[in-house]
């Protein structure tokens, strides 16, 4: 029962951050919900722990690791482009073609 | 290498061997004989090959290092010729002197043994060995094949010396020696070769050599033409040939002569269709290789070979190809009585239409080209009435005389060019006075009596007046025509009395348009204009293999003279031996012969209209003498004009024999132009638009597509994510939601 919730849960939260990603136009609002699907994703691998075994949990400690690792560099590029730009609106530059 | 090595490791095994034979040999029934140096004799020219091509090679890399350097340099220009123009000199007719002595060897021990059964030399290696088909790399030697080595090597030998004198200032000199060794190693495998694959390679090989000759002067695209139109119309025959070969591998599993002519009647019934299929696909092949009407055509375009090539290739060996192959493959001829009536129509029809043809050509070599188109006919007419010992009788006085012929006219076209080249001023109003052209001749004898003297020879024994070596053999063909529409079952008797009687005629215009030639070559006034003052006798290197071939012109028919003639005053009181070819080719002809007397019986004993072999051969002869003196007495009083001022054939018969019976003209409008109008419709239609079309659609395509995919990259991050996320969920659902 408790398992059920906890992956709802953590579905709800996996889609609201993959909306936040495709919707929103404000780079450090984007990273949040990138930020808001690996913590969902992390509360699934608890919760389906309980039956398959420790793995679950072991995996959430790398993802978080990850994470963290990520938050830094993903920081550093936001505030990169913030000086160079002077915005952090994702719409405002489109590099990423060709 | 290996070639080399096995060839002379055979070729040298058997010399000890007869050594130690010949003391034991018997003198009078067939006694075993082993052939000395086959293989070398093949060889020979080979190595003239390899030799002489290779100073041909260093002759044009000098040439073009010379170009490269910004210079010029001319291998005929200084008074002293560089050693790649002078070796060939030695190199050429010496191989050819070499293979000509070992072939004599070989023809005089086995005439002596009486040779009745072919040997085979070799086999020195295996060229294609499968399970079902194997073809060794032999030589057969028979009574036919040591023939034609004689004939090939003799009368090659003296070609290469009078082409000594002749190409002498050509800057292609080693070229030309080399193409024309290679030649007659090619021609040499194929009379030498033992079965049809080895034939097929010499077929082909002269063939090539063919082509390379006719277009020797490439650097004029009339004459590199010419040898194209050689190649291409024997390419017709050749198919037909290698069909028949297929044929006969299915029926005999073999492709060896000895065991098809053993085979032919155990194998097929007599005017069986496979036998007739056979046999017409190999006439095919020699109808292309010999000149036969329909596909005649090429050969008086090959004449713009320099002329010993004309007489070597295109009249005494190469052509001559089909009717040894139709007498080689004899028994199978036997067995079908309706491709004998094909060839032998075939071979009379070839023989009226060339000689009419040669009525009103002016060029000396066109005359000469269509004469030698008629009497490959006769031979083929002799082949088709199954007097084969007859076809070969023909071909080699042929040999002899067209040789002759041809040289003599090499004489003539050598003084005329040396002429016009040296003469002071070209004649009235032209630039250019055509060497060749017997209108621009006439009155020749006053300056050269020499080649005046053998080609009146050459000419009397062309036109079958005794005793000259055309009176015997083509006397043969005829009668032995007349006698086998006479024979007892023959299926097509009435056929054959027309080809009898149109052979008949044609003798008679051969005897016209070989006058014809001498008149105005020789005789009346000479209407070379100012140069003739340069006209001069041929040098001496040109002159001796003339009277060396004259000779041989005289006594060539008494190789074989007929048993009806032999007693009287026209065999000499039998001072001959009578019949000594047929003897000698009794063997190679016995199985067809013993086919041909079972199923239509005895050959008839007199012409169609009444009277023997004798009667018939005195009016033959007269009839000619009487030709060729009419044609003297009327003709010469007649004046010619040049061929600058002639205005051409007035009537229309004229027009229509001036044109070659329009042969060219009808190919021109039935093959060439559909097949230039099919090829340019693949070119316009199926070439540019349906198969670039579709490769210019794909890549047009393909940009498209990436054009408009090229919309969906944005840049947008956002967009990435949202088209990730939809894939992500399209390939879950897929998943899922299919089974």
């Amino acid at each position: 029962m408790l398992v059920e919730h906890a992956l709802l849960l953590s579905a709800l939260l996996f889609v609201i951050g993959s909306l936040g990603v495709v919707v929103r136009r404000n780079a450090i609002i984007v990273f949040l919900c990138i930020e808001l699907q690996l913590n969902a994703v992390n509360l699934a691998f608890t919760a389906i722990s309980r039956h398959v075994g420790i793995e679950g949990q072991v995996f959430v400690f790398f993802v978080m690791t990850v994470a963290a690792a990520e938050a830094a560099v993903g920081l550093a590029v936001i505030i990169s482009i913030f000086r160079h730009y002077g915005t952090v609106g994702v719409d405002k530059f489109n590099l990423l073609k060709w | 290498m290996f070639l080399v090595e096995s060839t002379l490791r055979s070729a040298l095994a058997p010399s000890s061997a007869l050594a130690s034979a010949l003391p034991a040999a018997a003198p009078q029934e067939a006694a075993h004989w082993e052939p000395f140096l086959p293989g070398l004799v093949v060889l020979l020219p080979l190595l003239g090959f390899v030799a002489n091509g290779f100073l041909a090679l260093r002759a044009a890399r000098r040439s073009s290092a010379a170009v490269r350097a910004g210079k010029e340099w001319s291998p005929i220009a200084g008074s002293v010729r560089p050693r790649t123009h002078t070796l060939p000199t030695w190199i050429g007719p010496g191989v050819m002197a070499a293979a000509f002595g070992l072939a004599a060897i070989n023809f005089a021990t086995a005439w002596g043994a009486h040779l009745a059964e072919p040997v085979i030399a070799g086999p020195y290696w295996t060229w294609i060995a499968t399970e079902t088909l194997r073809i060794d790399a032999a030589l057969q030697l028979d009574a036919l094949s040591l023939a034609m080595t004689m004939v090939v090597t003799g009368v090659g030998f003296l070609i290469h010396v009078f082409s000594v004198g002749y190409m002498k200032d050509d800057p292609g000199y080693p070229r030309y020696f080399a193409y024309l060794n290679l030649f007659v190693f090619f021609m040499l495998v194929l009379v030498l070769g033992s079965g049809y694959g080895t034939m097929f390679v010499g077929w082909e090989g002269v063939g090539l050599c063919s082509y390379l000759l006719i277009g020797y002067w490439f650097s004029d695209v009339k004459k590199s033409d010419a040898g194209k139109k050689a190649f291409i119309v024997n390419r017709i025959g050749d198919f037909g040939f290698l069909l028949a070969i297929f044929l006969i591998f299915q029926g005999f599993g073999t492709l060896d002569f000895m065991p098809v002519s053993a085979g032919a009647a155990g194998e097929f019934a007599y005017g069986g269709t496979m036998v007739t299929a056979i046999t017409l696909l190999l006439l095919l092949g020699a109808v292309g290789k010999s000149a036969q009407v329909p596909l005649h055509v090429w050969l008086p375009d090959a004449m713009a070979g320099p002329t010993p090539v004309s007489a070597l290739i295109h009249a005494a060996t190469m052509v001559t190809a089909g009717v040894y192959m139709v007498v080689r493959s004899s028994a199978l001829y036997a067995l079908a009585p309706t491709s004998q009536a094909v060839v032998a129509g075939i071979g009379v029809l070839t023989a009226f239409v060339a000689a009419t043809i040669a009525f009103k050509q002016n060029d000396i070599k066109k005359v000469l080209a269509y004469s030698t188109v008629s009497q490959l006919g006769f031979m083929f007419l002799a082949a088709g009435v199954g007097a084969y010992t007859a076809a070969v009788f023909h071909l080699v006085t042929h040999a002899f005389f067209k040789a002759l012929l041809f040289l003599g006219a090499g004489a003539v076209i050598h003084a005329m060019h040396h002429a016009v080249e040296h003469g002071d001023e070209p004649p009235a109003g032209h630039g250019h006075m055509d060497p060749q052209d017997m209108r621009n001749m006439g009155g020749l004898r006053k300056h050269m009596p020499v080649t005046w003297a053998v080609m009146g020879v050459a000419t009397l024994a062309i036109a079958g007046i005794w005793p000259f070596a055309g009176f015997f053999s083509k006397d043969e063909i005829i009668w032995y025509a007349g006698a086998w529409a006479g024979a007892e079952s023959n299926p097509f008797g009435g056929l054959y009395v027309a080809y009898w009687v149109l052979a008949l005629v044609t003798a008679l215009l051969t005897a016209f348009y070989m006058a014809r030639l001498m008149v105005m070559t020789f005789h009346g006034a000479n209407r070379t204009g100012p140069a003739a003052s340069h006209l001069h006798e041929a040098p001496r290197v040109m002159i001796v293999p003339l009277v060396v071939l004259a000779v041989l012109s005289v006594l060539g028919g008494w190789l074989n003279v007929p048993e009806a003639l032999h007693q009287t005053a026209l065999g000499l009181f039998g001072a001959v031996p009578a019949e000594g070819l047929h003897h000698w080719l009794a063997p190679v002809v016995h199985a067809a012969e013993e086919i041909q007397a079972g199923a239509i019986g005895e050959a008839s004993k007199s012409a169609p209209i009444g009277g023997g072999e004798l009667a018939w051969a005195l009016v033959s002869t007269l009839a000619a003498a009487a030709v060729v003196i009419a044609t003297f007495r009327v003709l010469g009083r007649r004046s010619y004009a040049t061929a600058a001022a002639d205005p051409g054939p007035q009537t229309a018969l004229g027009r229509f024999l001036h044109g070659k019976w329009y042969f060219d003209e009808a190919y021109e409008r039935t093959v060439v132009q559909p097949v230039l109008a099919a090829s340019r419709w693949c070119w316009k239609v199926v070439d540019t638009r349906v198969i670039d079309g579709f490769v210019n659609f794909t890549g047009s395509f393909t940009r498209v597509a990436g054009w408009v995919a090229s919309v969906f990259q944005t840049g947008q991050v956002n967009m990435y994510a949202f088209v990730l996320a939809l894939g992500v969920l399209l390939v879950l659902g897929a998943a899922v939601l299919l089974p």
